[in-house]
């Protein structure tokens, strides 16, 4: 939980990262702005976890990209611990590599397939200098592999060794062995059944709660926001639209893109009422003017065609990004 | 319908295996399920279940592939397509039964207009000129709520939408007006909004043509929203099979309850989700027995011994375990 005294871990301000596309033919020069993230701003306090949904093309990933520096940002800024970092030099940012992890979807193509488990994790664990001698190594190795639910006795083995839920496990002993405090994770269990998904998820709240890790929680899939996030941001065509504690989120959101988002997710039970068709989204390369949602939205009004809406702080956390944001409250989108 | 019409479409016994280096490790056993005319059925499972292979021996697909049709019977109409002569299959393929898959940009060819590849798979199983061809691609992106089809079908696929893509991969499958359409992963690879008027189309597509369709998806929710019917499968078999809401009600298998139990819904809180332990045996990993005892917190000796046999639960549910949950667990 925010609360004023305390200092947010990472405060992300007006944060941009657009990129440069060629458009109409080889050779016609024209270029396009592609505005992946367009003006995102969010707090993260210590031991929070955030979650940051929103379909393909919202500049979901691009976020977790850019505050980790693989991508590099347009504009705005992000205060890690109190230290502004965009602005950074590459070797003033590795110091804060450590400390600001990624765990990716696909762990089998962030490992080295040459490289046994004990020379994948005793890398990082080097080139931070964290431990120094063989042996401390290999003791940090096999207590991290512990910990994220592996044998020790695997580290000798390869990447195709491994189901996909245990390369997951892997990739998250990698994260978790340089002791990080903040991890970005992007789209993490959504390349696993769901039998092994919701095994990955426990281990994944578990070490969250022992270590007090903050967390950007980057998903499509509602349902594990839901179940891992304490608060929710929702992305639409490169910016927040709503931000909310999870309770509330799923419970009483405000922002018509939210409640069509919630509406769609095919239910178990019976009982869901079913979304209206709202048509597609429009590309983040050509972003309609005004609110990006409003050709969806069933709330239009003229304001919407026009002018960008700012989040409105709608009490216990909640802000939605919509011109009728509070005076609607109990419609349906 | 009569007493005496077949079902439209009746798998009986069906068994697949894959050849490696002269041995034939089977990935399908002893499979059945029938479906009728504006039925959907929906088989759900994880993956390496058999549950995408299945459909692929329904439409005459394994050719090519190490995979072979072991036993089993799969009879369309009264007629046993495994038996028929090839050409006579082939005839219909992309008339009677048609499939859509996943992934539509890999299945459309990026360098020709979405109208002419529309009538080329119309003219290839319909003898018509290709101006009445053209007309009928028209229609056909018409039905499947494409606005404006006659300025949609000079695009290339690539400008337009995921939704737009799929809704085009499923006019060409309605081409032959099939009366079976097998839909593998239809929405998977779509946003949720779109996944939703996807899935919406094709229900609505059924009660226009009465086709039977069979849903494979690896998501129990879009299986429990379209579905009259479900067939779970694990490991190759089907482990249970009932009406929707009989199945959701009443489950019977420790794997289907697993399996519910271990999705996180967007409607419900709970502080730890629960797992099934352990992981689906790979297909060279010979498991004795029911398939899933070594992850079933229910097994007992026999479960290590006897492969279950399927059990009438009653009301046309089934399902294969020794230790069936009690109705109302």
């Amino acid at each position: 939980m925010t609360t004023d005294a305390e200092r947010p871990l990472l405060r992300v301000r007006d944060l941009k990262t657009h990129f440069t596309l060629k458009a109409g033919g080889l050779f016609s020069g024209t270029r396009k702005v592609l505005k992946a993230v367009d003006g995102v701003s969010f707090d993260l306090a210590p031991g929070e976890v955030l979650g940051i949904v929103g379909e393909s093309g919202c500049g979901k990933s691009t976020v977790g990209r850019t505050l980790t520096r693989l991508e590099d940002a347009t504009g705005g800024t992000a205060e890690f611990d109190g230290q502004e970092m965009l602005s950074l030099s590459k070797a003033d940012f590795r110091p804060l590599r450590r400390e600001i992890q990624m765990i990716f979807q696909d762990p089998f193509a962030s490992l080295n397939p040459r490289l046994t488990i004990e020379q994948t994790l005793s890398e990082p664990v080097r080139i931070h200098g964290l431990e120094t001698t063989r042996e401390a190594i290999r003791e940090r190795i096999a207590r991290t592999l512990t910990q994220v639910g592996l044998d020790p006795k695997v580290m000798s083995r390869h990447p195709h060794e491994f189901s996909g839920g245990q390369r997951q496990r892997i990739g998250i002993a990698r994260v978790m062995i340089v002791e990080p405090k903040l991890v970005i994770a992007d789209e993490a269990v959504s390349a696993l059944d769901v039998s092994i998904q919701a095994q990955v998820l426990n281990l994944i709240k578990d070490l969250q709660t022992e270590s007090g890790i903050s967390m950007l929680f980057i998903s499509h899939d509602l349902g594990v926001v839901r179940h891992i996030c304490d608060r929710v941001a929702v992305m639409y065509l490169g910016r927040i639209v709503e931000t909310a504690p999870r309770a509330t989120l799923f419970s009483a959101p405000s922002h018509p893109y939210t409640k069509l988002l919630l509406a769609s997710i095919p239910r178990i039970r019976p009982g869901r009422v079913a979304a209206e068709d709202r048509g597609e989204p429009a590309s983040a390369a050509a972003p309609p003017p005004g609110c990006p949602f409003h050709p969806r939205c069933g709330l239009a009004t003229d304001i919407c065609r026009s002018e960008r809406p700012l989040p409105v702080d709608l009490g216990n956390g909640q802000f939605s990004a919509c011109h009728h944001a509070g005076n609607q409250q109990g419609e349906a989108a | 319908m009569t007493q005496s019409k077949p079902p439209l479409l009746d798998v009986r016994g069906l068994s697949l295996s894959i050849a490696t280096g002269g041995s034939l490790m089977p990935v399908v056993r002893d499979l059945s399920f029938s479906l009728n005319a504006s039925e959907t059925l929906g088989i759900v499972g994880e993956s390496g279940c058999g549950k995408s292979l299945t459909s692929l021996a329904i439409m005459g697909l394994l050719e090519g592939t190490p995979v072979r049709v072991t036993g089993g019977e799969i009879l369309f109409e009264g007629r046993d397509l495994l038996t028929l002569p090839a050409r006579e299959r082939r005839r219909i393929m992309g008339n009677e039964m048609s499939m859509i898959f996943q992934e539509p940009m890999t299945s459309l060819n990026p360098v020709y207009r979405i109208g002419d590849q529309i009538v080329e798979t119309i003219r290839e199983h319909q003898p018509m000129s290709k101006t009445a061809a053209r007309a009928r691609a028209v229609e056909l992106l018409r039905m499947v709520r494409i606005p404006d089809p006659q300025g949609r079908i000079d695009s290339y696929p690539h400008q337009l939408s995921g939704g737009m893509r799929q809704r085009v991969m499923i006019a060409m499958a309605l081409a032959g007006s099939p009366r079976l359409l097998i839909a593998d992963e239809p929405t998977t690879a779509l946003d949720v909004t779109v996944q939703a008027q996807i899935l919406k189309l094709i229900a609505d597509l059924q009660s226009e043509t009465g086709m039977g369709i069979i849903l494979i998806s690896h998501d129990l929710g879009v299986i429990a929203e379209t579905c009259d019917r479900i067939a779970v499968m694990y490991r190759g078999r089907v482990v249970e099979s009932a009406q929707t809401r009989d199945l959701f009600a009443r489950m019977r298998h420790p794997y289907t309850r697993g399996l519910l139990d271990s999705i996180p819904e967007p409607d419900e809180d709970v502080e730890r989700l629960p797992t099934i332990p352990g992981r689906v045996p790979g297909l060279d990993e010979r498991v004795d027995g029911c398939a899933f005892h070594p992850r079933c917190a229910r097994a007992s000796d026999i479960c290590r011994e006897q492969d279950p046999a399927e059990t009438a639960f009653g009301g046309g549910h089934a399902g294969r375990c020794h230790h069936p949950l009690e109705p109302d667990a």
